[in-house]
């Protein structure tokens, strides 16, 4: 439970009692799903504990060991090369469907919406099934349309970089459809007596974008951009149908490391660590990102 | 705009106008549902079709051959079911649990309240998907590992939810609860026949939100469940995925039938979705 806040002795009123109430469970629930393998975590990453039996205290070995782990570099550099490609990928597209979504020379909105909103509706694990149909280097459609038109076929599945490529656009595919919900709201709150007025003063369809649109949905940019790395970072259910990380393990992103370290070898207190690892860059990113947003407001 | 000639005169330029974001917004659309469209084609094709080449856009024969021997291997009754116990019982819970608590942040002032809406905001920057290993040892020595529980009660928590309710409960005006205090209602009661009657567009569209969630959720089910006839639905489609040799003339028909469920729910409640002013971190 948490604790009943009765500084100086002071009777618990009503106004204590009944958000106590409500949101005990929550509370709870935090302690139990956050905080404790958060702590347990920590605790973890600097014994050898594997699953069964004691624990045993190494100090920092697992970090160190990290250190000079190849697997562990190579995970981390290809998840933030995911992240740096896709991240901005989402984003531009959302923002772009958004806006002729809201145009109002557009005809067939509501249908177009329903269309882009549909990929939001499939897991991520059909995602992958999707994208893995359509690349298939043997029977793939995609293949064979480039073949059909001369260029040949592309090892999408046995080329790392290429294989990777296909997870990013799988990706943004997937996430467009919510950020999008986003922008629409937000572009609909920029008020239009702004937009009246720039027209009268001669700017175009750009500068109105530019000087308008953009610092009006600033906010929601900077949260888009935040959830998205963060969604990102922690990638695993599309990858594993899509592709398994593969060829091989070039593209095995950092949580599906994690998970193999901790799960397939059982190595959880090395598992623990590379968390906390994440854990701290996550943190990193976000504290990155809503300085980064400060300043930029206070300069709007 | 009564008179005739500027009318006839501003016509090519209204045609411009709106073919301007009409032509790419649907080209756009087009490249979009493609992918939707060659999936959902190709799982009416027979198997020999599928392979053989020159690939056609349309199946030759249109069969449901490949949905009969998916309903047929793979048990769809059951993980059906699994799923949507687990679905419709996190979904009630997190709408509740996530009320309640938007309503204490939003309605009421102390200082510890302040520390757990910080606690909450954490969990979005520091999701628990990255602690699995230490996560599963909790949810073992809680005794929820390999049980429908296991998925659920760590589940129930969703920032998004909390800030939902959080927004909406602060636009509700003071009076309202001042006044049914002086009528003398107690604080549980003013919160269930009064706020959360209020607050239903929120409920609907957190509920609609969770659901999606929790039926294409994957790394929960598949860090506490290890019976196979615990599975959920996407834990064995990935099974199906697992083998060496993916037999597409199943997956794909098998994929598809584990959509329509989130179909039929969106085309019921699509308003609530595309209308609903989300600018909160509406993002599991």
């Amino acid at each position: 439970m948490t604790t009943v806040p009765t500084r100086g002795g002071r009777r618990l009123g009503r106004y204590t009692l009944a958000p106590l109430l409500f949101t005990a469970v929550a509370a709870v629930l935090y302690g139990l799903f956050f905080v404790w393998p958060g702590a347990l975590g920590l605790f973890y990453s600097f014994t050898d504990y594997r699953g069964i039996g004691e624990p045993e205290f190494i100090g920092m070995e697992n970090y160190t060991d990290l250190f000079s782990d190849d697997d562990f570099w190579h995970s981390l550099t290809r998840t933030l090369l995911y992240v740096c490609a896709s991240v901005p990928l989402v984003y531009v597209s959302a923002l772009a469907i958004a806006v002729l979504l809201t145009s109002k020379y557009a005809k067939g909105r509501t249908a177009a919406k329903v269309v882009f909103f549909l990929p939001w509706l499939i897991s991520p694990i059909v995602i992958g099934v999707i994208w893995r149909w359509m690349f298939g280097e043997s029977f793939g459609a995609v293949n064979f349309l480039l073949d059909q038109l001369g260029a040949g076929a592309v090892p999408w599945s046995s080329n790392a970089d290429l294989s990777l490529a296909v997870v990013v656009v799988a990706s943004a595919w997937a996430g467009m459809a919510f950020n999008m919900l986003l922008f629409i709201a937000a572009i609909r709150n920029v008020p239009t007596s702004y937009y009246e007025a720039a027209s009268l003063d001669g700017a175009n369809a750009w500068q109105r974008f530019r000087n308008i649109t953009l610092p009006g949905i600033a906010p929601t940019s900077f949260m888009v951009i935040l959830l998205s790395t963060i969604g990102h970072m922690k990638e695993f259910a599309m990858v594993q149908a899509l592709n398994g990380g593969g060829p091989g393990t070039s593209n095995r992103l950092i949580v599906q490391y994690i998970y193999e370290t901790g799960f397939n070898r059982a190595n959880v207190g090395y598992a623990s660590a590379v968390s906390m690892v994440l854990m701290v860059l996550l943190l990193i990113i976000a504290f990155v990102q809503t300085r980064v947003e400060k300043r930029a407001n206070r300069d709007f | 705009m009564t008179s005739e000639k500027p009318r006839e005169a501003s016509r090519l330029t209204r045609i411009v106008r709106a073919s301007l974001p009409t032509v790419p917004l649907w080209v756009i659309a087009a490249l979009f549902v493609l992918p939707i469209l060659w999936f959902l084609l190709s799982s009416f094709k027979p198997g020999g079709e599928l392979f053989r080449f020159p690939l056609t856009f349309l199946p030759d024969t249109w069969t449901l051959d490949g949905y009969l021997r998916a309903w047929d291997r793979v048990d769809f009754s059951l993980y059906f079911r699994n799923t949507f116990v687990v679905a419709t019982v996190t979904t009630t819970l997190t709408v509740i649990v996530s009320a309640a608590t938007g309503y204490a942040l939003a309605k009421y002032k102390a200082w510890w309240l302040t520390a757990l809406f910080m606690c909450v905001l954490s969990t979005t920057m520091l999701p628990t998907e990255v602690i699995l290993s230490p996560t599963f040892v909790v949810i073992r020595d809680l005794g929820l590992y390999d049980t429908l529980a296991g998925i659920i009660v760590p589940s129930i928590l969703t920032a998004s939810g909390i800030f939902m309710f959080r927004q909406f409960f602060q636009t509700v005006p003071d009076e309202l609860i001042e006044a049914a205090r002086i009528d003398g209602a107690g604080e549980i009661g003013i919160f269930f026949r009064i706020m959360l009657p209020l607050a239903r567009p929120i409920v609907i569209t957190l509920a609609i939100f969770s659901f999606q969630w929790r039926w294409n959720d994957y790394i929960w089910p598949l860090l506490v469940l290890n019976d196979p006839d615990k599975f959920t639905l996407q834990v064995a489609l990935r099974s199906l995925l697992g083998a060496e040799n993916i037999d597409w003339t199943i997956l794909l028909p098998a994929s598809v039938i584990s959509i329509l469920p989130l179909l039929v729910i969106f085309l019921v409640a699509q308003r609530y979705i595309m209308s609903s002013d989300l600018n909160s971190g509406l993002k599991d």
